[in-house]
């Protein structure tokens, strides 16, 4: 049975008094320990699936049709606390821009100690302020920080971007989750920046057993990462299937343009 | 060649760092000593990351900035010191944020009849542009946020066509849009410049795009150009440290692009910095 | 393909989503209502007042302090003259004496912010030190100056408001002519070569017309609260034209007796005020989401 498993999904959207639907029946599956792919371009639906599964929808988006299951479990029909017990600790969230994602008047220090605070009271842990400082340096030096103890004394505006890239991974690193969600890691880095903390991923990933679902509009970056690949378009999935296999023989038009249309370093003539 | 469409000399800009009260405390050297020649219709990469000193350059070039040391010279005239509006005539920017190049209070049509009417130019000519850049004639009445991105961006091209220059610097033209709608805008340039016997200067970190969009590129590193030559060779047999380090790093999706990349050593299990690359190979020379 | 290049963009216009969303906002239509329904009693004033002569000097003494009744809404007051069209008219005198102000202080203010803030250095630093003088100087006392040496009228008073009132105006251009300046259309604009006449006025000044307008009608709000307090004070229009602020000044005479003859001019003063209110609270509502896209 998979981690989690999304069926049929559809969400609709209000706005100006008219309702469309964004998501027209998804499906997706992230068995545990593997790293999965969902991939479209803007306006494919991709950062609304994930929002749904992250219970982060706008008032404006109803789910009108699906389940989300988490280890069996329908995320859309439990209560809330249970719901919100889960946020946040066995399924976690990497967020995309590491500039506006961290409070800048907060250290590193104080941001992660609240949020295990919060998590281990939904957890029902008790951990008292040295505890929760340990666990913050044990990330820190999880997501290979050279320097825990100053990284985490730090204002997120002292450190550079990749860094800040880290600190959103320890963040969701603190409560031992099982599923990771990565949306687009990397985009707002460098590229060598990027690679980094992309092998950093996939490490982490790989050595702790973690099921990982990666929202990207970067083909390159799923072909690196994600064993398995669903491509999105237009609110639906139109191909999933092995990421080698997908790229090395695409089965739909759409998948097959999309893979055209990424300049090849190899230039044109070898592509 | 002949006379370079663009020619940077010792190009130098240092920007100094104010303490609390404006006080100068130090300065940052943003571009240091570049100097490259564009050939008349080519198209030229300067490929680099943050902090590399890329848009300052392209800043320099457009005359939004002024150097403080070197020379600028487009088609063998100084663009120092020589009135400002002659060379606006000449030379022509397309900036990366499409959303935020184009007035969202004005329409397609007007943003473009500013270019039009700087340079004296009829304002019947929109229509002309925009069937340039493929885009319907009734878009001229569209406010930008009526528009997608790929659109956008095309309306910023038509402006920047507008005054008929003759060397366009694109500062990551694409890197906002989606890798389809890239496509058909970096083939949209292809054509103009082909057809209107453009020179491209096209910056951006985005090393896939330049090996397919340029024939020769420079690679900045630190206000340095650090490896420069024809595309197709740097590429496939990089020098320096740096450069290896930026093509080891592009994400790419095929077997035979990945086999293209250098290997790179790993620090502590971990890909190295640029920083930490460059102090390790000198180390490893000073041993030597 | 991916048809993202030639797709027809949303049905509605940039219009219809503002009225829609502007229509949404209880209190922000109440405001419109309010203003529009006073804008329009002020202009048809002469024709639907019940008692159009008693805008003048008449006295009827054998109708004094009648209290409000069907003949004669907000009562009559101490000379016998009809309440309701005395009010309506103030209502005229408050919305023009507002308009004098605001027509002088809003555009002089944000010319002169634009060009401190596209500019900078001396222009704006005269400018700016300018207004922080003038924004020193608490504005009834100026009124009160200006009443000591002019003829103490409301136009006199209300001028001498709107040499002081640009400033707000002047600071708020400012500081959002900076942001725009920012802007990467504004240097695309510089790069096209366009004029700096064009820059500021076609580029800039679209842009900043948005703060401007919700201030505006904040301030008229304001600006109608400091007549009526000038008026009360005695510095007002010479009787006997109607104004709210005499009004309530007399009035206050028969107090608490005859207590309509105060409190409802005192009524309308509020309900005006606070109609530009929530029009100004609106109309930011509705530009604070625009920009945010």
């Amino acid at each position: 049975m998979s981690l989690l498993s999304v069926e049929d999904l559809h969400v609709a959207f209000t706005t100006y008094g008219r309702t469309t639907e964004v998501l027209g029946g998804v499906s997706l599956e992230v068995p545990a320990a593997r790293q999965v792919a969902l991939v479209g371009e803007s306006g494919s639906g991709k950062s609304v699936t994930m929002k749904a599964i992250m219970g982060l929808l706008p008032p404006a988006a109803r789910i009108t049709r699906g389940r989300i299951l988490f280890d069996g479990d329908d995320l859309l029909t439990m209560r809330e606390r249970d719901r919100l017990r889960l946020r946040g600790t066995a399924m976690s969230m990497v967020f995309q821009d590491p500039m506006s994602s961290l409070n800048p008047v907060w250290t590193v220090a104080d941001q992660l100690s609240t949020i295990l605070k919060y998590a281990d009271r939904r957890l029902g842990r008790a951990r008292d302020r040295r505890g929760r400082m340990a666990r913050v340096h044990e990330v820190l030096a999880q997501v290979r920080m050279r320097e825990p103890e100053r990284v985490a004394a730090s204002y997120p505006v002292q450190l550079s971007g990749g860094m800040r890239q880290r600190v959103l991974i320890a963040m969701a690193l603190l409560s031992e989750p099982r599923l990771l969600i990565a949306d687009e890691p990397g985009t707002a880095l460098d590229v060598t920046t990027q690679a980094q903390i992309l092998k950093l991923l996939k490490d982490l990933v790989t050595e702790r057993q973690l099921a990982l679902l990666m929202i990207t509009h970067n083909l390159g970056v799923v072909r690196e990462t994600c064993a398995y690949t669903y491509v999105m378009h237009r609110g639906a999935i139109v191909e999933e299937g092995e990421t080698a296999a997908i790229f090395a023989a695409p089965r739909e038009d759409y998948t097959r343009e999309l893979i055209a249309a990424v300049p090849r370093l190899t230039g044109r003539d070898a592509a | 060649m002949t006379v370079p469409a663009l020619e940077i000399r010792n190009l130098t800009k240092t920007f100094p760092i104010r303490s609390a009260f404006g006080a100068r405390a130090g300065a940052v050297t943003a571009v240091d000593e570049v100097s490259l020649r564009i050939a008349p219709g080519a198209v030229y990469g300067l490929a680099g990351e943050s902090g590399s000193g890329k848009s300052t350059i392209a800043r320099m070039v457009m005359g939004l900035t002024r150097p403080d040391a070197g020379d600028i010279l487009i088609d063998g005239q100084s663009i120092l010191g020589a009135r400002s509006h002659a060379h606006r005539g000449r030379v022509q920017m397309v900036f990366q944020n499409p959303g935020a190049s184009l007035n969202p209070r004005r329409t397609v049509g007007q943003s473009v009849r500013v270019a039009l009417d700087a340079h004296g130019k009829p304002a019947a000519r929109v229509g002309a542009l925009l069937d340039m850049v493929q885009l319907p004639r009734h878009f001229a009445d569209r406010y930008p946020h009526e528009l997608s991105g790929g659109q956008k961006q095309r309306v910023a091209i038509a402006r920047a066509l507008a005054v008929e220059p003759r060397l366009l610097v694109l500062d990551e033209p694409t890197s906002a849009l989606d890798v389809s709608v890239q496509a058909k805008v970096i083939e949209l340039l292809e054509d103009l410049g082909r057809e209107l016997g453009l020179t491209y200067l096209f910056i951006s970190h985005d090393l896939s795009l330049m090996r397919n969009f340029t024939a020769e590129v420079g690679v900045l590193y630190r206000g340095r150009i650090v490896e420069t030559g024809p595309t197709a060779r740097v590429f496939a047999d990089p020098q320096h440290d740096y450069t290896r380090l930026l093509l080891a790093s592009v994400p790419v999706i095929s077997d035979e692009e990945a086999a293209l990349r250098p290997d790179i050593p790993l620090i502590n299990g971990e890909l190295p910095t640029a920083e930490e690359l460059l102090a390790l190979r000198q180390a490893e020379r000073k041993s030597e | 393909m991916s048809d993202l290049d030639l797709r027809e963009p949303a049905a509605l216009s940039n219009a219809w989503q503002n009225w829609y969303r502007f229509s949404r906002n209880p209190t922000a239509v109440i405001g419109a209502l309010i203003v529009l329904v006073a804008v329009a009693l002020a202009v048809l004033a002469p024709w639907i007042v019940p008692y159009p002569a008693d805008a003048g000097a008449v006295v009827d003494f054998q109708h004094r302090h009648l209290p409000p009744s069907w003949e004669h809404w907000f009562g009559t007051d101490n000379t016998g003259r009809d309440n309701f069209t005395r009010s309506i008219y103030g209502l005229r005198v408050s919305l023009a004496l507002a308009g004098v102000v605001l027509v002088i202080a809003v555009p002089v203010g944000t010319v002169l912010g634009i060009l401190a803030g596209y500019f900078g250095g001396w222009t704006e630093i005269v400018i700016m030190r300018l207004t922080d003088i003038a924004l020193a100087i608490p504005p009834l006392v100026v009124a009160l100056a200006v009443a000591a040496v002019l003829e103490p009228t409301l136009l006199n008073s209300m001028l001498a408001l709107a040499s002081l009132w640009w400033t707000w105006h002047a600071r708020l251009v400012y500081s959002v002519t900076r942001q725009i300046r920012a802007q990467e259309y504004i240097e695309a604009a510089e790069t096209l070569g366009a004029s700096k006449l064009h820059i500021l006025f076609r580029e800039i000044l679209p842009n900043v017309i948005s703060p401007v307008a919700v201030k505006t009608s904040l301030d008229a709000g304001f600006v109608i609260l400091i007549g009526a307090a000038l008026s009360y004070l005695g510095l007002g229009v010479r009787p006997p034209t109607p104004d709210l602020g005499t009004m309530v000044a007399n009035g206050a005479n028969f107090l608490p007796d005859y207590w309509w003859e105060s409190m409802l001019p005192a009524t309308v003063i509020l309900v005006l005020a606070l109609g530009f209110n929530l029009l100004g609270d609106g109309l930011r509502d509705l530009f604070d989401v625009e920009d945010v896209r």
